[in-house]
Order: structure tokens, then C-alpha cells, then sequence
């Protein structure tokens, strides 16, 4: 389960920091997005791994750290997903009045010249 | 008077510790309510804003007297522990207000309080919710400088970079979306690095609050120190691109330049909040106390800090637009602050507060002042009519026409009374921005510097990284003074059309406060140096801030104790 955690973490964050390098604004926000998804499930998994753990309030359970899943990483990744998501809504606005703005796609907000694309 | 001032301090141990929210809760309430009245009611709109800057400035001013004066709290240097959810310090979140943390709120304040006064004159008005969004940025500051919580420190963070999008796109126009575009991008990589380190820092540590890290750090196991130092190296580059140090701030020019003006006032102050992160948490997780820990990373902070302030003069004197100046100046103060962090000891540290509260000060004026000069310059245009002509052949690239950045050119409806002798105070004013922002004397820009050199000379010896520190230091200082002569004689001195300037007093009134306050600063140099100096000494000494916080109690159940129950 740790390798594949950690492939999936790994993976999203690349494709994610390639996108971010990327010269369109599309392709920009597609990477980091793809880097919120990574970090997301990197907090996730500081709470350390478990399988078939109880939550932390049950009844008549010993709620220590052995037994129970770390409740306090899954707060957290709640609040950076929440973050994460308005920033990305807004960026997108963004987005959209630089394409509107501009008339292109590019970060810069104008073609490079004699670029080969 | 003393009569008075007693019952004063009375009065601030009594409304503690819940003064500590107060910086934080009256712009969230102010803005909430500003965003039930409509956009019709500007008028009411800007009163609220000032009335709550000048709610905010007294209330940190309130804070700074209770840290610091002898008959409250536990007499001075008492830190106020605030507990927002009731529950104690490694569990809940804490608010903490020492004498750093509210040195950084009175200054916000002051500089926030300007910055409404003259946003009022003209600015608000170049697009929608200019108020609540002013409002919101500095609640997040305030946040930021009063939480005791890594990841509370994330959420203000945040709070005061979505405030600062709005802010930065106030006005539209090509240049400042263009300009949003790239700091966002940037500031979102950021949070994800900074969400990462802080992820790390819980996973090893198990726990998110500043003060309890540093002590788990200390006793932590040599196999997990080299997480600890992974996790804060990613932290600290998070600081480093907000703070704008070398290579991460590319951005920081163009969208402090395209911001307008009060805008780029407040600004001034968000690379600032990166460099007091960076001075509170590098103090308190790798405290002397911290075993093989301690002072980690010391060395690239100060390459870092350096390469930023050479990075920073050399943009200075290769720039000829004004607000790119400013937006240098930024620069080159933030690389002068994170060497002095560097260098790591208390009497640099001192300095280096001092210099922070000038350069802060002087910046923001000189943000303010340039939006004055070039409206005059220029008759309400944003580029002289000559230069627009084409027959200026040696003007830089950056002054090129910027037709889309002013949107209000026909808005010269002035609510105050044009001030006579408009020139004369452009031109003073100019003079002493340039005087604060190069170091010379006689103003506190000079003291600063002067301040952090003694401080690197007398304690370290003469290592080479305080005579490389001496030697950029000063030379920025002559490039700067270069940059800012040359602008000026262009200025004021090739003027095509000899119109007086039409100065409304609500853009002169905060201009002349901030520059004040920078005079001020020189003439009781004294006293705010040897407090400096204290802040420094308790960062050295990080106990009395973590004992303050571990020991912080709960406010007792007003109920009688319950049979059964989660006790808090």
C-alpha cells in the first residue's frame, strides 16, 4: 500500500509541476491541480497508513493512536481542499478575463516570437 | 496624566486576553457588514473602512502598550496568550501576541490606516469592493502575525492572498491581469509547498503548534532530524517566494507595479510577513536549545539574503519607471532583512526590526507618492504625452504606453481642498523617500543600516559574511540613490508643461503621516532601538514564548462541572 500511495503522490505532483511549466494557461491550472490532488493524499498519509482502523470516538474503544486513525490530517486536507478548490475557481476567472484580455492562450499573454508551435 | 495612564492600563489588563482577537475579528466584521451594503453606498463604505483602520491601529497599539509597559500583565516583555476554541495550547489553536507580533500589527495598522485614507480620494471607486476586499487582506496579515499555529498560519496565509488577488485586479485593465495571472500561479505553487512542510513537520513531530515544535524538536531522535530539516527547508522556500527573495520573485515587480497605488502600499507589507515568518519560526524550531538542530539552514538564509539584495540594487538602477523603483526598493529591503536574519544574532536582529519598520514605512509612502507624481507629470494620463509621441529614443523598454492601467483618467472629482505649495511637497517628499530608501542620513533609513553593520561588527567579529554584507548594503545604498536622483531630475526638473499639481488632502494627508512616522522613527531612535533590541533578545531566548503558550489556561466552565461529558 506504501508504494502505491507513494507512486500515486508522486505521479500527480510531476504531471503536475510539468503542466505548471507548460506555456498555456489551461495546462497551468490542469498542474496545479494535479498538485493539490498530491499534496492532498501527502498530508492524508502523515496521519501514518492503517487498514481496518475504528474512527476515534467509538464507544467502549480505547481511543489511542495505536488503535484509531489520526483524526488530525483529515482536518487538515479537509481545510486544503476547501482552500485549494476556491483558489482554483478563482484562478480560473482569472483565466478566462486573460484569454478574454489578450486574445491567446499564453501565460504571457502574447505568442513568443518565433516560437515554433 | 499618570492618573490617566493608570487607569488605562487597568483597563487593558481587563479586556485581556481577548484584545488579542480584536485585530483579527474587527476588518472580518467590517467587511462582512460592507458586503450587505450595496455599491451605491460608497460614501458609508469608505467611512467604515477608515474608522475600522483606525479601530485596528488603536487596538494594536492598545496590544503594544500591554506587552511592553511595566504595571500590566506580568509587567514587560508579558506575552498574551489568547484561546480562541478554549482548549489548551498543543491542542487548539492559539493566538499569541509578544512583542513581535504586535510590532507587526501596530505597523500594519499604521500603514493599512494610510492606505484606506487614501484609497478614499479616488482608487475605490476603479472597481467593485475595493473596501471589504482591503478589509479582508488585513485581517489575514493580522492572523498571520498573532497565530501560534503552523497551520492557522497556513489558513491566514491564505486568507490575505485571496484578499490580495482581488486587490491586485482592482482597477482590471491588460497589465494587472496579466501581472494576477503570474502571482497567483506562483502563490498557489506556494501554498502547495507550504502545505507540504507543514504536512512533514506533523508527521514527525505530531504536532502543528510553533512552540511545541521547537521543544519536540529538541528531543527529537537524530534519524528523524533530517525530516525535520527536509520539512523546513520546503517551509522556508514557501517564506522565500512570498517574502520575493532571489530567484523566487520574479513576479513580484510586475505585479506590485500594475497594483494601484494604495494597493501597492499594503503590498509593502505582504513581503514582510514573509520575513517575520521566516524570523519566527527559524527562532523558534532551531533555537539555540534544539540540540544538532540548532541554527539550521544559517548559511543559506544568508546567501539567499544576499544574492536577493544584489538582485534588487541591480533592478534598481536598471529601471526608469517609477513604480518599478518602488517595487525594486521591496527588493532590496526584503534581501537586506533575511541576510540580518541570517546573521543570526540579537543585536543584527535589532537593527534589522528597526530598518523593517522604516523601510515598510517609506516604501508605502513612496507607493502613495509616485501615483501623485505621476498624475501631475502627466495631467491625469498615465504616460506623458512626449513620451507617447515616439520622440523619446532612449527611453526604456518599461516606459512604454500603458493607455489600459489608468481606468478613472476622467475621475477628477476631489473630495478635499487641493493643497497650495502641491509641488514643493512632491518634491520634499521625494527627497526624503530617497533619503529613507537609500540610507543616508539623517533619517531612519540610515539608522537601520547602520544599526544591523554594528550589530554584525561588534558581536560576529569580522566574518566574511558581514563584510560581504557591509560591502552590498552599502553599495545598494548608492545604487539606490543613483536610481532615485535620476528619476527625480526627470521628474522634476524636465518639466514639459509647468502646471501646479491639483492635491486633494486625502492623498496628501496619509503620504505626509507615513514620512511623519518615518521622522519620528529618527528622532526617538533611541527608545525604539533598545525595544527592538529586547524583541531580538526574547527571540534568542525562545522559553519565556513557549512557557507563555504551554502554559496558557482555559477559561473555567461557567457551568458547574458536568457529570459526564467531554470535558474541553
Amino acid at each position: 500500500m506504501e508504494v502505491v500511495l507513494a507512486l500515486a503522490i508522486g505521479v500527480l505532483t510531476g504531471s503536475g509541476v510539468y503542466l505548471l511549466l507548460r506555456p498555456r494557461t489551461f495546462q497551468v491550472i490542469m498542474g496545479l491541480t494535479l498538485i493539490s490532488y498530491g499534496v492532498n493524499l501527502f498530508i492524508f498519509s502523515m496521519g501514518r497508513l492503517k487498514l481496518d482502523s475504528e474512527p476515534v470516538l467509538v464507544k467502549g474503544f480505547n481511543s489511542t493512536l495505536a488503535n484509531t486513525a489520526d483524526p488530525m490530517p483529515q482536518a487538515l486536507v479537509l481545510t486544503a481542499i476547501v482552500i485549494g478548490f476556491a483558489m482554483t475557481a478563482l484562478f480560473l476567472v482569472v483565466l478566462l478575463a486573460s484569454r478574454g484580455l489578450a486574445g491567446t492562450d499564453h501565460v504571457d499573454g502574447e505568442e513568443r516570437k518565433g516560437a515554433a508551435e | 496624566m499618570t492618573a490617566l495612564m493608570q487607569l488605562l492600563d487597568r483597563l487593558l489588563d481587563f479586556s485581556m486576553p481577548h484584545l488579542v482577537a480584536v485585530p483579527i475579528l474587527v476588518p472580518l466584521l467590517t467587511a462582512a457588514l460592507m458586503l450587505l451594503l450595496g455599491e451605491r453606498r460608497r460614501r458609508t463604505k469608505s467611512a467604515l473602512s477608515v474608522v475600522s483602520g483606525l479601530v485596528g491601529l488603536l487596538a494594536a497599539l492598545a496590544l503594544l502598550r500591554w506587552v511592553n509597559a511595566p504595571h500590566t500583565g506580568d509587567g514587560p516583555g508579558s506575552i498574551g496568550v489568547y484561546l480562541p476554541g478554549n482548549w489548551r495550547a498543543p491542542f487548539g489553536i492559539v493566538l499569541v501576541a509578544d512583542r513581535l507580533s504586535t510590532l507587526m500589527v501596530a505597523l500594519t495598522g499604521v500603514v493599512a490606516f494610510a492606505a484606506s485614507i487614501y484609497s478614499t480620494s479616488r482608487w475605490d471607486r476603479a472597481g467593485v469592493h475595493f473596501h471589504p476586499l482591503l478589509q479582508l487582506q488585513l485581517m489575514g496579515l493580522n492572523g498571520a502575525f498573532l497565530t501560534g499555529d503552523l497551520f492557522n498560519l497556513f489558513v491566514f496565509f491564505e486568507v490575505m492572498l485571496a484578499a490580495s488577488y482581488g486587490l491586485l485586479l482592482h482597477g482590471s485593465g491588460r497589465l494587472r491581469v496579466q501581472a494576477g495571472l503570474h502571482y497567483i500561479a506562483i502563490n498557489l505553487a506556494a501554498s502547495s509547498l507550504f502545505l507540504i512542510g507543514a504536512a512533514l513537520l506533523y508527521g514527525v513531530t505530531g504536532t502543528l503548534n510553533m512552540a511545541d515544535l521547537g521543544m519536540r524538536i529538541a528531543e527529537l531522535a537524530p534519524a528523524d532530524r533530517g525530516l525535520v530539516h527536509a520539512a523546513a527547508a520546503i517551509l522556508a522556500t514557501a517564506f522565500f517566494a512570498k517574502a520575493g527573495a532571489w530567484p523566487l520573485n520574479f513576479w513580484l515587480v510586475p505585479a506590485y507595479s500594475a497594483a494601484v497605488s494604495p494597493v501597492g502600499a499594503v503590498f509593502a507589507l505582504l513581503t514582510k510577513l514573509g520575513i517575520y515568518t521566516l524570523l519566527r519560526l527559524w527562532t523558534l524550531l532551531f533555537a539555540p536549545d534544539a540540540g544538532s538542530s540548532a541554527a539550521f539552514g544559517q548559511s543559506a538564509l544568508i546567501a539567499i539574503g544576499l544574492a536577493t539584495l544584489f538582485a534588487g540594487a541591480l533592478g534598481i538602477v536598471g529601471t526608469q519607471r517609477l513604480s518599478n523603483l518602488a517595487g525594486f526598493s521591496v527588493l532590496v529591503s526584503a534581501g537586506t532583512l533575511i541576510a540580518a536574519i541570517g546573521l543570526g544574532e540579537p543585536a543584527v536582529w535589532a537593527g534589522a526590526l528597526y530598518y523593517l519598520l522604516s523601510s515598510t514605512l517609506a516604501v508605502s509612502a513612496f507607493f502613495l507618492l509616485i501615483d501623485m507624481i505621476e498624475r501631475w507629470r502627466n495631467a491625469g494620463l498615465s504616460v506623458a504625452p512626449h513620451e507617447q509621441a515616439g520622440n523619446a529614443p532612449f527611453l526604456a523598454e518599461d516606459l512604454r504606453v500603458l493607455d489600459d492601467v489608468n481606468l478613472d483618467d476622467e475621475a477628477q472629482a476631489l473630495y478635499g481642498r487641493a493643497i497650495p505649495a502641491g509641488v514643493a511637497f512632491l518634491g520634499l517628499s521625494f527627497i526624503g523617500c530617497t533619503l529613507l530608501l537609500a540610507g543616508l542620513p539623517p533619517l531612519s533609513g540610515f539608522v537601520g543600516k547602520f544599526a544591523m553593520l554594528s550589530g554584525a561588527f561588534v558581536t560576529s567579529g569580522t566574518s566574511a559574511a558581514a563584510w560581504i554584507f557591509l560591502a552590498l548594503l552599502i553599495a545598494s545604498g548608492f545604487l539606490a540613490l543613483i536610481a532615485l536622483s535620476r528619476t527625480g531630475m526627470r521628474h522634476f526638473w524636465t518639466q514639459p508643461h509647468p502646471t501646479m499639481p491639483a492635491l486633494p488632502l486625502l492623498e496628501v494627508l496619509p503620504v505626509a503621516g507615513l514620512l511623519a512616522a518615518c521622522v519620528a522613527l529618527t528622532v526617538w531612535a533611541g527608545p525604539v532601538m533598545r525595544h527592538a533590541l529586547i524583541t531580538a533578545e526574547g527571540l534568542h531566548a525562545p522559553a519565556a514564548y513557549r512557557n507563555a503558550v504551554m502554559n496558557a489556561r482555559q477559561v473555567p466552565n461557567p457551568v458547574a462541572a458536568p457529570a459526564k461529558g467531554l470535558a474541553p
